[in-house]
């Protein structure tokens, strides 16, 4: 393998464990501010994605397909934080795990039910079509690269939220003491469904963006939720710095695992074998990651004071 | 008699009543239907040691399910194609008598479950959810991937396994068999509940640091819960393989796990009959709406997030009332 | 979803009365119309049902249920249908899991299985049954035939890949069977995956001259539009299914041009096919699936069966519905003596007709294709 796919491989892991970050974030946010376990995280992100392409097909424009994904997610997570997810938090997870596993079978139907039983159309706008050279010769997609700029400027803009300004304040105070900051007078109600709804305008938005390049289904979420998860439990719960440096991690490993398990295993075996064998693998590797960090540290990389 | 103690037997006998009032209509589908709850009951019961004793929540029991069913399967069909499962350094053969399949599922369950266990117990709360998860997953791409028994196309058992002195493929028989371990495992359970370990893990769940200072580890008993746990589930997974004929890797995704803690939930966390109930509502449910419906999912998760929102307890909470013991 | 069709309430009733063998033939329907996928299952079944209707026979009855792809839900569907409703025919299943669950069990309970899409290589070889009957493909047929357009199109390395699984494996090796070239790489991805930049990469890096993909459903529509973004131009072939008429739309351009497999195609040239597709678009204001020609096929061997032969008379049915005489929208149709089909395999381009995306006739792929197994099958 050559130096220049050996970076094109790399930038992939990057983009893919951004991806999941802009998945992960929302979960950690929420898990951390309010200590809820939420499976209905994908379901959000499957709406950003049906709303984008929907407005999209409509309006011809992606862009604006884009801020309704934002928007609506937002207003969906709203919604269900008023109506359902409020009278969780003082629940144990079990409810909690299975309160939001009825969501995800309420929104997955819903959803088929108004768009239909087919994917969806959506396509990348034409500003980012096309792909960009490396150096080194290669050539990599403009787009990709747009996702990886997105995402890094997102993780900049939750830093300096929960960091510099008073709502962020707020979101840390909750963290650590969910009580008090009741008690010094914060609206504990609008900061939660506040926090729930940025959680689920991310999902929303990562839908959207990754609708573009992947399958606009039902059901889409599911695989990528399990894989937020693994994130943030990787990257310790909670912890917007552990979700970032998690999903990059596992973005990686998974990517590279697809890519160099097959031809590690083909040194020492036939290669119809190999890749058998080698794919297997690969597509455990995460799982395996996971054990392995959770064996050594129970909270994960960087546990940020969860129970 | 407690009232809890009255609707367990309501619940029992009613369950073991259901096929021969089937029998008797000339509905014999109902049989299978009963069946169905049994095993699945079998499968939460040993959920429910973990989760309603021991407090753990494990969201990968699917991993047991699945690689009971998977003893069974890969056991009859070495029996059936009379090729040896392994030749070297001893011959093991294959098996199709129900009896040992029982036990190589519940062993093999059982060490698969304690190497997770030693795992995964040493952290807790979500993290223990996500990891147990995790594991689950980890199997379930394996069994995908694994061509040897089908992959995701699954592995058919061709002739019910059998049982010394019984006939398997004659529904009410299978359906006695399923019934009888279903109530074998609620009387351990409710052994091990009254017992000295029982105890010992309540108290590792509601504070463990008063159980340490008696000089007993909560994490060894955990642990040892959780591999009862896991071989009861396992048995389940043996159980329901012969009742489908057939096992496949959807009985190891996260959804089983996740409908395997729904029944437990369902039927009220921590009550010996709790999953029996949970399961039978399940089953009824998905059935009746299933032909009403094709949108029934939909109709089931409204469902379900009605009895978390607003029926705490679960079933028997409502049934019952509040426990008596915490 | 429960749906009784007595057929003779919306067709015309005009030729009931010459199918004078009064049993009526009761048709359980498992399909998947739920969840992922269910685009598939709604297709065959409004083929079936469409069908049905033309045929405007009251004695076929049909009994839908969703199985929501899960196998042990289909045969929990599978056991009602039988010992409950009591059907004479099984149909529907889309998923060669689901199948593998269902049919075995099925078939060995005396009912007849007609399969409208999974061809599992186990059923069409040491697995067959006298019971059992595929009115779509064997699994391995359209990757087949993929290999034979490799040959005649001159591609000499050709990058190939497909997910890590059963049918994955046979869609490989099944191209593998009839293209003459060398294989660049062959690769095996997660089942499931969505995001394929690291595989796009190897295919850049790989000097292929070509790349055959056998990924259903979203794995295809992920993989094409990455494909066409990544600025890749080397061509792209693959069977039918990830350039169906359900899916196309959500490809979009990027399929454009790409030959892919069928056994069927909206513009083969026959009266029942322009009739087939006609009445669909009529029916269902969209343009007929792959899918929705194998459920209509189907019913249609069931309606050609019920003229010749009383249901409850097994040995007479089975050898009415050996015979297959109906008018296949496929064109000439025939059992193989392991009672799966023996067709012409085409190869299709993917064309803009209009706004809309769809397939045209370009060749043969393969000609009177059987499958790979019919030697292991003892029928």
């Amino acid at each position: 393998m050559t130096l220049a796919l050996l970076i094109e491989q790399l930038l992939n892991g990057i983009q893919f464990g951004v991806m999941l970050f802009l998945m992960a974030a929302g979960l950690t946010l929420v898990f951390g501010v309010m200590g809820l376990i939420n499976l209905a995280h994908g379901s959000l992100y499957m709406i950003g994605a049906f709303l984008c392409a929907s407005v999209a097909l409509a309006t011809g424009s992606f862009w604006l397909g884009l801020a309704a994904s934002l928007a609506g997610a937002a207003a969906a997570g709203a919604v269900v934080e008023i109506v359902v997810i409020r009278r969780l938090y003082d629940r144990d997870h079990l409810d909690q795990v299975l309160a939001t596993f009825a969501l995800i079978l309420i929104f997955s139907e819903g959803t088929r039910w108004v768009f239909g039983s087919f994917p969806l159309y959506l396509d990348i706008p034409q500003a980012l079509q096309g792909a960009v050279a490396l150096p080194g010769g290669a050539q990599y997609p403009l787009y990709r690269l747009s996702i990886i700029i997105v995402g890094v400027l997102i993780a900049i803009g939750l830093y300096l939220l929960i960091s510099r300004t008073r709502l962020g304040m707020r979101i840390r105070a909750g963290e650590s003491d969910r009580e008090m900051i009741g008690a010094l007078g914060v609206d504990i109600r609008t900061l939660y469904t506040v926090v729930f709804a940025l959680g689920a305008a991310l999902a929303g938005f990562a839908g959207a963006l990754v609708g573009a390049i992947q399958s606009v289904q039902v059901g889409m979420g599911e695989p990528v939720l399990i894989l937020a998860f693994v994130v943030i439990v990787i990257g310790g719960i909670g912890s917007i710095k552990g979700a970032l440096i998690g999903a990059i991690l596992v973005g990686v490993v998974d990517t590279l695992g697809r890519i160099l398990l097959p031809e590690l295993f083909g040194l020492f075996m036939g290669p119809s074998q190999a890749t058998s064998v080698g794919s297997a693998l690969a597509s455990m590797a995460i799982y395996i990651l996971m054990a392995v960090i959770l064996a050594l540290k129970p909270q994960g990389l960087f546990a940020a004071g969860a129970q | 008699m407690s009232r809890e103690t009255v609707i367990n037997w309501v619940l029992g006998l009613g369950l073991l009543a259901v096929p021969f009032i089937a029998l008797m209509q000339g509905e014999p589908f109902y049989i299978t239907l009963a069946t169905r709850v049994a095993i699945l009951a079998l499968a939460g019961v040993g959920l429910n040691l973990a989760l309603g004793l021991g407090g753990m929540v494990s969201f990968g029991h699917a991993a047991f399910f699945g690689i009971g069913g998977y003893a069974a399967g890969i056991l009859a069909t070495h029996a059936f194609n009379q090729e040896p499962l392994l030749a070297w350094p001893l011959t093991v053969s294959g098996s199709s008598d129900m009896l040992v399949i029982w036990l190589v599922a519940i062993a093999i369950c059982a060490l698969v479950a304690l190497v997770i266990g030693a795992i995964t117990l040493r952290t807790s709360g979500v993290y223990f959810i996500m990891i147990t998860l995790a594991f689950a997953q980890m199997i379930y791409y394996f069994a995908i991937s694994w061509p040897a028994y089908g992959g995701e196309d699954g592995l058919s058992i061709y002739v019910r396994n059998g049982f010394p002195g019984l006939n398997t493929l004659d529904p009410i028989q299978f359906f006695l068999i399923c019934y009888a371990v279903l109530m074998a495992c609620l009387f351990i359970s409710a052994r091990l509940r009254d017992s000295r370990f029982g105890a010992a893990l309540q108290v590792a769940r509601q504070n463990p640091d008063r159980l340490a200072a008696t000089g007993i580890a909560p994490f060894n008993i955990r642990l040892v819960a959780f591999v009862i746990s896991a071989a009861m589930t396992g048995l389940a997974g043996a159980l329901f393989a012969d009742l489908n004929r057939f096992v496949s890797p959807s009985m190891l995704s996260w959804h089983v796990s996740g409908e395997i803690m729904i029944f437990v939930i369902l039927g009220g966390v921590g009550r010996l009959f709790g999953p029996l109930a949970g399961a039978a509502l399940f089953i009824v449910m998905e059935f009746y709406l299933g032909g009403i419906t094709e949108h029934w999912q939909l109709f089931l998760g409204i469902i379900l997030l009605c009895v978390v929102l607003f029926v705490r307890g679960g079933i028997l909470g409502i049934m019952a009332g509040r426990r008596v013991h915490a | 979803m429960k749906k009784l069709i007595a057929a003779s309430l919306v067709g015309l009733g005009l030729t009931v009365s010459a199918t004078a063998l009064a049993e009526p033939v009761k048709v359980g329907m498992i399909t998947t119309l739920s969840g992922g996928g269910s685009g598939l299952g709604v297709d065959v079944r409004d083929g079936f049902l469409l069908a049905a209707k033309m045929a405007g026979n009251k004695d076929l009855e049909v009994i839908v249920e969703d199985d929501a792809r899960k196998p042990d839900l289909a045969v929990q569907i599978a056991d009602k249908m039988i010992q409950k409703e009591k059907v004479d025919v099984l149909t529907g299943i889309i998923w060669s899991n689901l199948a593998m669950a269902v049919v075995p069990s099925a078939v060995g309970q005396g009912v007849f299985y007609l399969s409208p899409n999974a061809g599992p290589s186990m059923l069409a070889g040491k697995g067959c049954h006298e019971n059992y009957f595929n009115v779509a493909w064997q699994n391995d047929n359209l990757h087949e035939a993929m290999g034979g357009h490799a040959n005649s199109a001159g591609f000499k390395k050709t990058f190939i890949l497909a997910p890590n699984y059963p049918a994955g494996k046979d869609a490989l090796t099944g191209f593998k069977r009839f293209y003459e070239g060398d294989v660049a790489d062959e690769l095996y991805t997660k089942l499931g995956q969505t995001d394929y930049a690291a595989e796009i990469a190897q295919i850049r890096a790989s000097g292929a001259d070509s790349v055959f993909f056998f990924l259903p459903g979203g794995m295809g529509i992920a993989f094409m539009k990455q494909y066409a973004q990544s600025g890749v131009d080397i061509p792209v072939m693959g069977p039918a299914f990830s350039f169906d008429q359900g899916i196309l739309g959500a490809v979009g351009d990027a399929a454009l041009g790409v030959k892919n497999s069928s056994q069927w195609s909206k513009d083969i040239d026959n009266p029942a096919n322009k009739a087939f597709v006609e009445a669909f678009k009529a029916e269902y204001d969209r343009l007929p699936s792959l899918y929705a020609s194998q459920g209509f096929d189907t019913a249609n061997l069931i309606l050609s069966a019920m003229k010749k032969a009383d249901v409850k008379d097994a040995d007479a049915f089975r050898a009415a519905l050996k015979d297959a005489e109906f008018d296949s929208v496929r064109g000439d149709f025939k059992f193989d003596s392991n009672q799966h089909p023996i067709q012409d395999i085409y190869v299709r381009e993917v064309v803009k007709e209009g706004d809309v995306l769809t397939n045209k006739i370009i060749g043969i792929g393969l000609e009177d294709r059987s499958s790979a197994y019919v030697e292991d099958c003892k029928l």
